[in-house]
């Protein structure tokens, strides 16, 4: 191995990809903008749309109630729904959107209320649409509050005070520093995104080096150089591995920057705060945008490089095998979801890391990232994730080395 | 100098099997005369002079070049070798500057070397007015100009050139061969493949035949005349090869 032929060609292949829209989109602009557009953007239009379902008034049938007018009465009277008339389609017309909710009262309701034996009222939705959830929820409370009065009634009426249906009152408070609140609350998505953006980070540059220099013949002209091939293997392994790593800085810098204005914007009340916020503003955002432990941040960091060697190889050797850079997106493209599906297994809830999952890759790195931005420090899964990523990663690095001199690879036809 | 014996190569293919893309091939190159590697398509010539440029390895059979052996010095090979062909592209980002630097320390040359040798090849080339524009915007005859410089940075003692103009338009074509005239001239080993029959008659000192990976006749273009009885090289050719191609 000479360092000083690994040192120029990835100084080569950096600036030459520098000069290549393709890797520069890949591994600094999307990654700068997927924070903020998934705040600003995906955020806004989310915001707009539950507000907007919140100001609809759900349009709710009646079923039964024929001997009950003063409970259809009130739910008619009420300015949380709207009543329409009843029609045999009501099943239909829910799943249609057509109507929010249904509502059965039972037969002689009102008159077993009073008799203090009244059936169930059973409430009708379409399970998982928000606009039909939004008004079930204004049903449940109207009929809440029915129940309430009623039992405040029935004390009144003899005489008995409130607290004999509410002998004491309890409520919660959070005593979770907000670092360890945001690491639980975002901690799962925080790894989800880096893995992701290592991944796509490390694609172009790879694809670019290996498929796209056969195909316009550069590779057979860098052969030529005396430059051992294991040289320029870690030499163009060193620049997909810088494409893999700052796709993953300019994300958590942008994250950065975007939690400190929006969180400036949002603690100003909604109003656009200027971007040079105060520090006040800066210390009232952290109770509306999640903080993360800086700590965790670091050793999220730590445990991220040899999971990029990892992808960086692995992409390197998948795309060496191509003859052309189209051939080579067709190849790694699918690895895309095998990197996804462990990613999203660590994000669910549940799932906590053991010696098991601490040897299957993404999956464990995942799982320990979530642990450390929450503040937990299990240092013996740490070092045995560290460890194992380690070696995966020597070994699809000596792979690709591998694959680098096998002439059936490089001059494929 | 260059000494190929017995050198060959196999191919492993799924559909066709083995295949002996280099068959036992044996020549000699000498410093200050061009060997001229003539054959059809696919007849070996690229896999050959490939084996000499280390970028692959025999089979069997060895190979030196300019006094290092191909499979045991494959480095010094090449840093004692200035490859052209038409597949050695330039790269599209760099401007031939950089290209033309980038290749001069791969071959272990200082800066200060690099500068003083790029100069002299710009004006030699005449490469002036192009030398800091990206070779994505080049003409054919400056790439042309570029790669010649990319392969000549080194001061290589070996010239191997593979069908180096293909594809170009007489001009530039008439300057690539004008261009292994002056290595020829400058005293380098001259290795240079075609399947152009006009180019082997004006260029070489000696004429390899080479079909079917065999090396079938060799020798200056008299000899081959007197061998054969003919004086157009392509008609030398259809013979030594044993016939016309199938339709």
């Amino acid at each position: 191995m000479n360092w000083h032929n690994i040192v120029t060609v990835y100084l080569k292949e950096l600036k030459d990809s520098l000069r290549d829209r393709r890797t520069l989109l890949s591994t600094i602009i999307i990654p700068t903008l997927v924070m903020p557009l998934l705040t600003f953007g995906v955020g806004k239009v989310a915001s707009v749309v539950i507000n907007k379902a919140r100001g609809e008034i759900p349009a709710i049938v009646i079923l039964g109630g024929e001997d009950s007018p003063g409970i259809v009465a009130q739910l008619k009277a009420s300015k949380k729904f709207r009543v329409v008339a009843a029609t045999a389609d009501w099943k239909q017309r829910i799943g249609d959107k057509q109507i929010r909710a249904a509502v059965r009262i039972p037969e002689k309701f009102e008159a077993g209320l009073l008799a203090g034996s009244a059936s169930p009222v059973v409430i009708y939705h379409y399970e998982g649409e928000l606009k039909s959830m939004l008004g079930v929820g204004e049903l449940e409370k109207f009929f809440r509050d029915l129940r309430d009065k009623t039992v405040t009634d029935r004390l009144a009426e003899r005489a008995l005070p409130a607290s004999l249906v509410r002998p004491f009152v309890f409520s919660r408070e959070n005593v979770a520093p907000p670092e360890k609140v945001g690491g639980n609350l975002i901690g799962g998505f925080v790894p989800y995104l880096i893995i992701i953006l290592c991944f796509t980070g490390a694609m172009y540059p790879a694809m670019d080096l290996t498929a796209g220099e056969k195909e316009r013949g550069t590779m057979e002209t860098l052969l030529c150089s005396p430059v051992a091939r294991v040289d320029l293997v870690l030499g163009k392994f060193l620049m997909v591995l810088t494409g893999s790593l700052s796709a993953m800085v300019f994300m958590l810098i942008s994250m950065g920057a975007t939690a400190f204005i929006a969180g400036s914007m949002w603690a100003g009340g909604g109003k656009a705060a200027p971007l040079a916020a105060s520090a006040a503003a800066a210390k009232d955002s952290a109770s509306v945008i999640p903080m993360i432990d800086p700590l965790g941040l670091l050793g999220v960091l730590a445990m991220v490089l040899p999971v990029a060697v990892l992808f960086s190889a692995v992409i390197f050797t998948v795309a060496l095998f191509a003859k052309s850079y189209k051939e080579a997106q067709s190849y790694v493209g699918p690895l895309v979801l095998v990197i996804i599906m462990p990613a999203v297994l660590g994000m669910l809830p549940g799932i906590d890391l053991n010696f098991r999952l601490a040897l299957v890759p993404i999956l464990n790195l995942s799982l320990v990232c979530k642990e450390m931005l929450s503040g937990v420090w299990h240092w013996e899964y740490i070092a045995l994730i560290f460890g194992s990523s380690c070696v995966y990663a020597a070994i699809a690095l000596a792979l690709a080395v591998k694959m680098f001199n096998r002439e059936d690879v490089i001059f494929r036809t | 100098m260059i000494e190929a014996r017995l050198l060959t190569k196999t191919f492993r293919d799924k559909k066709r099997g083995e295949i002996h893309a280099v068959d036992a091939v044996s020549f000699r190159a000498e410093p200050g005369r061009i060997y001229g590697l003539l054959g059809a398509n696919g007849a070996g010539k690229t896999t050959t002079l490939r084996l000499l440029a280390t970028l692959l390895k025999p089979t069997s059979g060895s190979a030196t070049v300019a006094g290092f052996d191909v499979v045991r010095e494959p480095e010094q090979v090449r840093a004692h070798v200035g490859f052209l062909a038409a597949s050695t592209a330039l790269y599209a980002r760099l401007t031939a500057r950089e290209m033309i630097t980038y290749f001069g320390r791969l071959h272990g040359l200082a800066d200060p070397e690099i500068k003083a040798r790029l100069a002299r090849l710009a004006v030699q080339l005449d490469m002036g007015e192009f030398l800091d524009r990206r070779c994505d915007k080049f003409s054919t005859g400056m790439k042309q100009k570029t790669s010649i410089a990319r392969t000549l940075i080194h001061d290589p003692a070996v010239m191997v050139f593979d069908e180096p103009t293909l594809g170009l338009d007489v001009m530039t074509a008439r300057a690539i061969v004008r261009f292994v005239r002056e290595c020829r001239d400058r005293g380098k080993t001259v290795i240079y493949s075609t399947h152009v029959m006009s180019e082997v008659e004006k260029l070489c000192d000696t004429i390899g035949i080479i079909h079917d990976g065999r090396l079938l006749a060799e020798g200056t273009l008299a000899d081959l005349r007197a061998r054969y009885g003919e004086q157009d090289m392509e008609e030398i050719f259809v013979k030594v090869a044993g016939g016309e191609a199938k339709p």
